[in-house]
């Protein structure tokens, strides 16, 4: 089953052209990786996936995208969109409040008051992104004060918080030490049988560790997909070969 | 219904923008229309260059030649006292200044700005009077006083914006700080020391009440600087209280006129702001 | 040759360090003077409840003060934190109307006081027939200090961290949620010294409340009254010529209110300083 398909994407930022003719099923409850040298489109992409791009001045966006058969550029409701694909992004952003409150911030918006289920939601999700060990007797305190990877799960779980379908993950440990790095890594592997998951990461290793599927990105097309141990062990594409044994990028 | 709660918020968001629009429009339309009637009954000409303010007389005569000349005397002799203490106090503060000294200062310099008009002319009536009597010279020292930190904070920061390269570039030619300081980085911070000065010059032209306090206000073309003189806006707060028709309208053409200096120094201003940006 | 350099460096220096022992020489003076000279009159009939002409109380001009100071703020603060806003977070870039926002809320800014009490005089008094009242003085003054605010409350919002925004947006919230409970908190402080540096304006204002607010020396009991605030009482006390030692007394009070209000302001500016 898929949670994304996608048909002859292209987007224009002005006058330059940063995603040419992109076609792609992501499958659900997976991890797919998104790679490439910077600057390929792949960020742009994941991006599309929750209309993050809409806030991007002099954005045009042509093709289509739908979530289980929904089309998302379609009169779809955009706060409704991104409940259902949650995104973490590349440097943790924790809002200058308490961790409680961070993570009660999604549930709130989309109306849920009665303080036993913020309770319930806010205690569920910090187990989900195992730091509840960590911050159970912290829950006051400002989350601006956790160390830099607590921060980051800690936006995990506030993404996890509003029951998403699919979590996006923009380069989320390009900030992070190698431990905090691998805490994470092990976080998504745990998560992958409940949530589709899309991360896009520049370290190869990263995404040979943990991802189902990989896909190559370079100038704004896609060059490659496939399983990750096919693609990584033969790479069809002489580019796709030249870049993950580090001739370029 | 969230969409309409959204869109109706950015229509008050863009009202509440629009309300400065409005604020000054308001008031050049009223300044002008309450104004001008008057200017044009007594002649551009004569309103702007005619020596003889005496509104009361049958018949009246509204020439604010004195005033305006008061009001450039006065300012013209602020910029000259506040403007060289202003901006050494900056070359001070950006360049020469120990750190712990900064820090009591700076808030000083602040202090300055903050401390009311009224309060400048109780300070001048009873420390500059004295000396050098109700005169356009205590006006300009006050006055000079007054512009002392709006001089030195725009300065400051204009100095401040200057690339530590030059400086540097200059020791490395055999200058001594401070000759670096006033051969290379006060010339390279040139448009902002005069941007300071054009504020400067705004922030005096349009001072009331300490002047009012300190200059004499006689409605004369000056003769001295030891001798009273009135300014634009000293004209409108000591008459204001008794006009009536004609010489209210007079009055009100007389900040119709400051407000046009106004205008035309803070384009002047923006426009050397914005060429340094 | 090296001795000229010597002594032309030792003249520079000697300039710089003289002006700034001007510049602070003058205030200290200026402080020093004035608590000399007020002082002393300080008693506790100038602080009775109401004002007779005997005993020039000031206490009715320092609620008036206070009075005003609210009234104005609460109609600037709004109109300068969304005006803000919207410059900040819903204006798309290249905008005309932002252009002609900015260049107005600019020339505002430069607009001498007098100017604001002759167009109160003429909108709020003569036009809208709000008479010499705390109304008219305090609309005069919101609209004095609304670029003050609108651009203090400009800096801060520009202040927040994009990624804040971001991580609001993709957890589903629209712009309004975004802007008052993420953006604004944090960008309270800066907002708060803004205000703050606006009240002192206030309190120091003389000639745009001469004739809007007028110079009646009562506690107004509704705002449709005239009243006027310390530094207008200052104002008069000196024109009136007969108690300029009161007038002194009262610019003592005053004196001390402002250093409270730029200690306060640069106090939280510092802080929200420290904490990025």
């Amino acid at each position: 089953m898929n949670c994304f398909e996608i048909k002859d994407l292209h987007l224009y930022y002005g006058a330059f052209h940063a995603l040419k003719n992109v076609s792609l099923d992501i499958a659900a409850k997976n991890i797919t990786a998104f790679i490439g040298p910077s600057g390929c489109g792949k960020s742009t992409f994941l991006k599309t996936l929750n209309r993050m791009n809409d806030l991007v001045e002099g954005c045009v966006i042509k093709g289509s995208v739908q979530l289980d058969g929904e089309d998302i550029y379609g009169g779809i409701d955009l706060s409704r969109l991104r409940r259902r694909v949650g995104m973490v992004f590349q440097k943790p952003n924790p809002f200058p409040m308490s961790v409680y409150d961070n993570i009660a911030f999604g549930p709130r918006t989309h109306g849920v008051r009665k303080r036993y289920e913020l309770d319930a939601i806010v205690e569920g999700a910090l187990k989900d992104a195992a730091i509840w060990d960590e911050v159970k007797d912290r829950l006051k305190s400002p989350a601006l004060g956790l160390s830099g990877g607590q921060q980051q799960r800690l936006c995990i779980a506030r993404a996890l918080a509003v029951a998403p379908e699919v979590l996006l993950l923009d380069e989320p440990t390009s900030a992070l030490d190698p431990i905090s790095t691998g805490k994470i890594e092990e976080l998504l592997l745990a998560l992958r049988d409940k949530y589709s998951i899309i991360i896009v990461t520049h370290n190869m290793q990263q995404a040979a560790r943990i991802s189902d599927t990989t896909v190559f990105f370079l100038l704004g097309e896609i060059i490659e997909y496939g399983e990750t141990e096919t693609l990584f062990a033969r790479p069809a594409n002489k580019r796709t070969e030249a870049y993950i044994t580090g001739r370029f990028g | 219904m969230n969409n309409t709660l959204e869109r109706g918020m950015g229509a008050v968001f863009f009202l509440s923008a629009a309300a400065s629009i409005l604020a000054v429009a308001l008031i050049c339309g009223f300044l002008l229309v309450n104004g001008l009637p008057i200017i044009f009954k007594t002649g551009p000409l004569e309103f702007l260059f005619g020596l003889e303010w005496s509104p009361t007389d049958t018949p009246p005569a509204f020439g604010i030649l004195p005033m305006i000349a008061g009001s450039v005397y006065i300012t013209a002799g602020a910029v000259l006292i506040g403007l060289p203490i202003g901006v050494l106090t900056a070359i001070f503060l950006a360049h020469a200044c120990p750190k712990r000294i900064y820090a009591l200062i700076k808030p000083g310099v602040d202090l300055l700005a903050g401390i009311p008009s009224v309060v400048y002319g109780f300070f001048g009536m009873a420390a500059i009077v004295p000396y050098t009597g109700n005169s356009i010279l205590s006006a300009c020292i006050l006055l000079g006083i007054m512009i002392l930190p709006t001089v030195t904070a725009i300065s400051e920061s204009a100095l401040r914006a200057v690339p530590q390269e030059y400086y540097k570039g200059a020791l490395a030619l055999g200058a001594g700080h401070y000759r670096a300081v006033f051969s290379v980085v006060l010339p390279a911070a040139r448009s902002g020391v005069l941007a300071a000065a054009v504020l400067g010059i705004g922030r005096a032209i349009g001072e009331t009440m300490a002047v009012i306090m300190v200059a004499g206000n006689q409605a004369r073309i000056p003769v001295s600087f030891l001798k009273g003189a009135r300014t634009l806006t000293a004209n409108i707060v000591i008459e204001m209280g008794y006009a009536a028709e004609q010489h209210r309208e007079a009055l009100i053409a007389c900040g119709a006129v400051l407000l046009l200096f106004i205008l035309a120094i803070n384009i002047s201003f923006s426009a050397l702001t914005r060429r340094k940006a | 040759m090296k001795r000229k350099r010597k002594s032309s460096e030792i003249i520079l220096a000697a300039l710089t360090w003289t002006a700034a022992a001007a510049t602070i020489g003058i205030l200290l003076y200026l402080v020093v003077f004035i608590l000399i000279k007020g002082i002393p009159y300080l008693t506790p009939s100038l602080f009775s409840f109401t004002y007779t002409s005997d005993n020039v109380s000031l206490t009715p001009a320092l609620v008036s003060t206070v009075v005003i100071t609210a009234l104005s703020l609460v109609i600037a603060v709004p109109l300068g934190i969304f005006a803000a806003i919207y410059l900040c977070e819903y204006a798309r870039r290249g905008n005309r109307a932002v252009a002609l926002i900015r260049m107005t809320c600019e020339t505002l800014a430069g607009i001498p006081s007098i100017i604001f009490g002759l167009f109160g005089l003429l909108f709020f008094v003569g036009a809208l027939g709000w008479g010499f009242s705390v109304l008219s003085g305090a609309c005069t003054l919101a609209v004095m200090i609304l670029p003050l605010v609108m651009r203090t409350a400009e800096e801060a919002i520009l202040a927040v961290p994009d990624i804040w925004r971001e991580g609001a947006f993709g957890l589903g919230a629209g712009r309004l949620r975004t802007v008052f409970r993420i953006v604004l908190p944090a960008a309270a402080p800066g907002i708060l010294a803004g205000i703050i540096l606006a009240v002192g304006r206030i309190v120091g204002e003389t000639a745009a409340l001469l004739y809007t607010a007028g110079t009646v020396a009562q506690i107004p009991t509704t705002p449709m009254q005239s009243a006027r605030t310390l530094s207008v009482h200052m104002y008069a006390l000196s024109s009136e010529g007969l108690h300029s030692d009161q007038g002194y007394a009262t610019a003592v009070v005053l004196l001390v209110v402002v250093i409270l209000i730029n200690a306060l302001s640069a106090g939280i500016a510092r802080r929200c300083g420290a904490k990025k």
